[in-house]
């Protein structure tokens, strides 16, 4: 037979199926008659002779059935059938429908909206054409010691780009950039905003075209030659209202006129920074040395080229480069050999998500274990639902109804509840979605491109079908097998609980309670992180009262450096005189605020060096007097720097505990020694030994710093006095973060020289919570799975338990009728939940132990394995099993032995 | 009333075929006709006819049409499709080979060998 004419079979068979039913009815009944009239004429009468026709013909019903089956279009009218009498089941039971819905939904939706991020963020490629080909010229350098700690690994040095740009073999196109914050005057307010700052090579990696103009090019790199800009489409649109007539126009940046050559396009964003200005890079070619590791390199492949490739690439340069340069007469160009610099190329999208798929990750688990409670959860409902329609069950087998035929109708309610929860899942997903994207760390990359996509949708959709087909497949396997005479036995009798029937829920039960142990294991650890991470000296104290702003005075506005120092002093004066504000000092950067840092080696007097040796690198930062005082930073020994120090240019230093305990011994044996950042220059003294400070982030072993006042003589080599030109005024103030005092501090600012900008306005305490962001998003992401956890695990239980209860009301009165006391009632039914949630708990232990040890990056100050979290955890859900079982264990003891017994 | 035998799985529908292409007949006769032509030696489940006649409707073997029967009640009749036609044909040869090969091997004697 021809697919054709099987598809019209089916068709026809379809669409007649009223008429189809009611033929096939009158032809069986036609036989059924004409067998009677037969049975007649051989002398029955007519009423025997019908029903001797009917059994001999024998199940109307069931052949019906069988010729639908054979006229083909039988699935397609089951499901209709399944379909219509699955609605009917849902809309019967609106209280169950509501609890199963519900818990799929936030299920759903929660997986769902996690799997949104970490598709935008870990899945998608980076918005670039051919992404694959972008790299970031990650390398490291394992011998230079002060370095090593960091992930950032050592930056490029302008002299490395010129090597690398000229001599590779591998790249298409390769340059460096870093980030800079410039100053836009000249338009309305003075504005700071954010630039990053290109070389040539950079915009050509990207290969993203602008939207208006043209790209910034190697001619625009030239020292001293015209400044040109590019603008973000943002800072386009905001400031020349999206003009195309801007290109030639001129802005002033830094106090310097810029001729604006290019708009990049909508959505454009420079590796993982949002930026509003793209300035050229003008290295004074003639003037560079070797070292000045400070730009972040990125790169084009090209086609075909393998990382391993081109990291050989870099290793072949990397002596050119030291033969190429010095460091100035006397060095020696190979003491580089020692920092062991190895080229350690990555993806630049591994470069943008950094360090933040492993929480996305475990987050995505934890959530996935969540869907599996959540789905136990149904899976009880609906195994107490099959359970109490197995009368009806079992009388459909005895009628003929095969098990497929049962199973699928099982299967159909399911689905429609998976697809239904699935919907209401998409809802909920879209609410936790901004939730996420509000909530998530603050550094989270690519955040502006998370959204609920078609994978997501197609993600959300196969989760509905998985869970359901999981909660929908246990209890038809359980119900419909080939029992039905059994039940028909029993019928209309509530036995007491055989053990096989409580079977899967218990099992269910235990899975339940093991995966919430998990769960609140991995919160529990978490929590005690956070904990960690917030008893960490900061170095700073009472963080919320302090404000902070950046401030950076250009070259161009004031050249001088006596009266940069002098108008960063008068500003301090002003802030000081604020009503309420009790310190004002100010300091390069401030711990944790995440600006490159400046580093640089450190000589110690009396200690030998072998010629041509590098000291170890440290950091440093320049501090004003009372800066210390300010935060709230310690100084262990000696003194802080006074402005007679600053003005009079005293080659005075403070440096850090860690640093003085390495070299001295001890901090107060540091006073008085001196050290320099090269042989060459004069030695500065230690006047002050400061508590460790752990600049970058708490978890991060704190750092030896050197503190230098603000204005240095001999700063990178012989020269006149010079004056750190950003910096963050900090103001202690009981209003900190509030408006009012930031109108204040902005009138101070601008009443000392109105052209200056205000950036990164914020209190410490802001700060500081963002560098734990990650700890913190992970904390309260484990902590909502833990709850669910939790609270489905409670209403698991509970719902086993009183089930349970229900079903040996009988047998509990015949207990209390022979005399059982209600406190022998109480325990058993206590005992018997306990001893599943005991069980749970050693499995769930297992696991934990086993799965913990994934998230061990995340942790801090806890092993992956604490006992206490551990042992914590399962006393918590032990104790909460038992709740679960106290209310129908009191509902047991107080079943009363007449009723019971009476009731059947 | 000779013993009766139960029909082997797969020539119901061999004996569907022949009974209707006798002439056109409606279910019950399609029953009465086997039993007649078997000489009541075949003993067809009654019910289990019709999802038989079905499924030969839907392979295009019979087809169906509604008329009277001779007791005036209104009745479904089959009749051979030119595909059953060729059907029943290629069946029937099969059967009496098989048959044919099977009694053959059956009435074997010893001295045959």
């Amino acid at each position: 037979m021809s697919l054709l004419s099987s598809l019209r079979s089916v068709l026809s068979a379809m669409l007649n199926r009223p008429r189809v039913e009611k033929d096939t009815d009158e032809e069986l009944r036609a036989h059924v008659q004409n067998r009677a009239d037969d049975l007649e004429r051989s002398g029955l009468t007519r009423a025997e002779a019908e029903r001797r026709a009917r059994i001999e013909f024998g199940g109307h019903e069931k052949f019906k059935e069988e010729c639908r089956e054979a006229a083909g279009a039988h699935f397609l009218y089951t499901l209709l059938q399944d379909l219509r009498f699955g609605a009917r089941m849902l809309r019967k039971n609106p209280g169950f429908t509501a609890v199963a819905l519900l818990t799929i939904a936030i299920g759903i939706g929660a997986n769902a909206a996690v799997f949104s991020v970490v598709n935008s963020v870990l899945l998608k490629p980076l918005s670039y054409p051919k992404p694959e080909e972008l790299v970031a010229l990650h390398q490291v350098a394992p011998g230079a010691a002060g370095l090593a700690d960091f992930e950032n690994g050592l930056l490029l040095s302008p002299s490395m780009y010129f090597t690398y740009s000229e001599q590779n073999r591998t790249f298409q196109s390769l340059g460096v950039w870093t980030k800079d914050i410039s100053n836009v005057t000249g338009l309305e307010e003075p504005e700071q905003v954010c630039a990053v700052v290109v070389s040539d090579g950079v915009l050509q990696s990207l290969s993203v075209a602008p939207q208006v103009g043209r790209w910034l090019m190697a001619a625009d790199q030239a020292p001293r030659g015209p400044q040109r800009v590019m603008l973000s489409y943002g800072y386009w649109r905001r400031r020349f209202g999206g003009d195309r007539g801007v290109i030639g126009r001129s802005i002033t940046v830094d106090s310097k006129s810029a001729e604006i050559v290019g708009v990049m396009p909508k959505g454009f964003r420079f590796v993982d920074t949002d930026f509003d200005l793209v300035e050229p890079l003008q290295f004074d070619r003639g003037k560079l040395i070797l070292a000045g590791f400070g730009f972040d390199g990125i790169a084009r492949l090209k086609p075909g080229v393998e990382l391993a490739e081109a990291n050989a690439d870099i290793t072949r340069m990397l002596p050119i480069w030291m033969d190429s340069w010095s460091n100035g007469p006397g060095t020696d160009p190979h003491a580089y050999e020692k920092w062991k610099i190895t080229p350690l190329i990555r993806p630049l999208k591994q470069q943008v998500i950094g360090n933040v798929s492993e929480v996305l990750w475990v987050v995505m688990g934890t959530l996935g274990l969540v869907m599996l409670i959540a789905c136990a959860n149904v899976t009880n409902l609906m195994l107490v639902r099959v359970e109490a329609r197995q009368q009806e069950l079992a009388v459909r087998t005895a009628l003929g109804a095969g098990w497929g035929r049962i199973v699928g109708g099982l299967q159909v309610e399911s689905v429609m509840l998976g697809l239904m929860g699935g919907v209401l899942g998409v809802a909920v997903a879209n609410g936790g979605v901004h939730l996420l994207v509000a909530m998530g760390p603050a550094n989270l990359p690519r955040l502006s491109e998370i959204s609920l996509d078609g994978r997501t949708l197609e993600f959300t959709v196969l989760l509905s079908l998985l869970s359901c087909s999981l909660f929908g497949l246990i209890p038809a396997l359980k119900y419909a097998g080939p029992k039905a005479s059994q039940t028909l036995q029993s019928a209309g009798r509530s036995m007491s609980a055989s053990r096989e029937r409580h079977h899967a829920r218990n099992v269910l039960m235990i899975v339940q309670v093991a995966m919430a142990l998990v769960l609140l294991v991995s919160a529990g650890l978490m929590i005690r992180t956070f904990l960690a991470l917030r008893t960490v000296d900061p170095g700073f104290a009472d963080a919320r009262h302090l404000q902070l702003m950046r401030i950076g005075v250009p070259d161009s506005l004031i050249h001088e450096t006596q009266r940069v120092m002098r108008t960063q002093n008068d500003i301090l004066d002003k802030l000081a005189a604020i009503p309420g504000a009790k310190f004002a000092a100010f300091a390069s950067e401030v711990p944790m605020e995440g600006f490159d840092s400046d580093w640089d080696t450190v000589f110690i007097e009396g200690k030998t060096y072998q010629k041509g040796e590098m000291p170890p690198l440290h950091f440093y930062k320049h501090v004003s007097p009372g800066f210390l005082a300010a935060v709230g930073t310690r100084i262990i020994s000696g003194r802080d720097f006074t402005w007679y120090d600053v003005y009079g240019l005293r080659p005075v230093v403070m440096i850090s505990e860690n640093l003085a305990r390495e070299a001295w011994g001890a901090a107060e044996n540091a006073i008085g020694k001196r050290l320099t950042e090269d042989p060459g220059l004069p030695w500065r003294e230690i006047i002050g030994v400061v508590q460790d400070v752990p600049e970058r982030a708490v978890q991060e072993k704190p750092p030896a710093i050197i503190y230098w006042p603000p204005m240095v003589e001999n700063l990178f080599g012989r020269g006149p006095a010079q004056p750190t030109r950003v910096v963050t005024f900090v103001a202690r103030s009981e209003r900190a973060g509030t408006e009012s005092l930031l109108r204040d501090m902005r009138q101070a600012v601008w009443s000392v020289n109105s052209n200056l900008p205000l950036a990164s306005v914020r209190t410490l305490e802001e700060v500081y919570d963002k560098s734990m962001a990650r700890t913190s998003f992970t904390l309260v992401m484990l902590g909502i799975a833990g709850a669910m956890a939790l609270v489905l695990g409670l209403i698991g239980i509970y719902g086993v338990i009183s089930y349970m209860v229900s079903q040996r009301q009988r047998e509990i009165g015949i207990r209390l009728a022979l005399g059982a006391q209600q406190g022998n009632v109480l325990k058993m039914v206590l005992g018997q939940g306990a001893k599943m949630a005991l069980v749970g708990v050693v499995i769930g232990m297992g696991a934990a132990f086993a799965l913990t040890r994934l998230m061990t990056s995340l942790l801090f100050g806890v092993t992956a394995h604490d006992p206490m979290t551990f042992s914590g955890v399962a006393t918590l859900l032990i104790l909460v099993a038992l709740a679960a079982c106290y209310l129908p264990a009191r509902r047991a003891m107080r079943v009363d032995p007449m009723v019971a017994l009476r009731y059947e | 009333m000779p013993s009766q035998a139960q029909i082997l799985p797969g020539t119901l529908d061999l004996l569907i075929l022949k009974a209707v292409s006798l002439g056109p007949l409606h279910g019950y006769g399609v029953l009465l006709r086997i039993e007649q032509i078997s000489q009541g030696a075949l003993l067809i489940e009654q019910g289990a006819l019709y999802p038989a006649l079905f499924r030969l409707v839907r392979q295009g073997l019979l087809k169906a049409s509604w008329g009277t029967s001779d007791n005036n009640r209104r009745a479904k009749f089959y009749e051979l499709t030119s595909a059953g036609r060729k059907r029943l044909r290629q069946e029937a040869d099969g059967w009496n080979r098989l048959a044919a090969a099977i009694a053959s091997a059956l009435n074997t004697q010893p001295e045959e060998i």
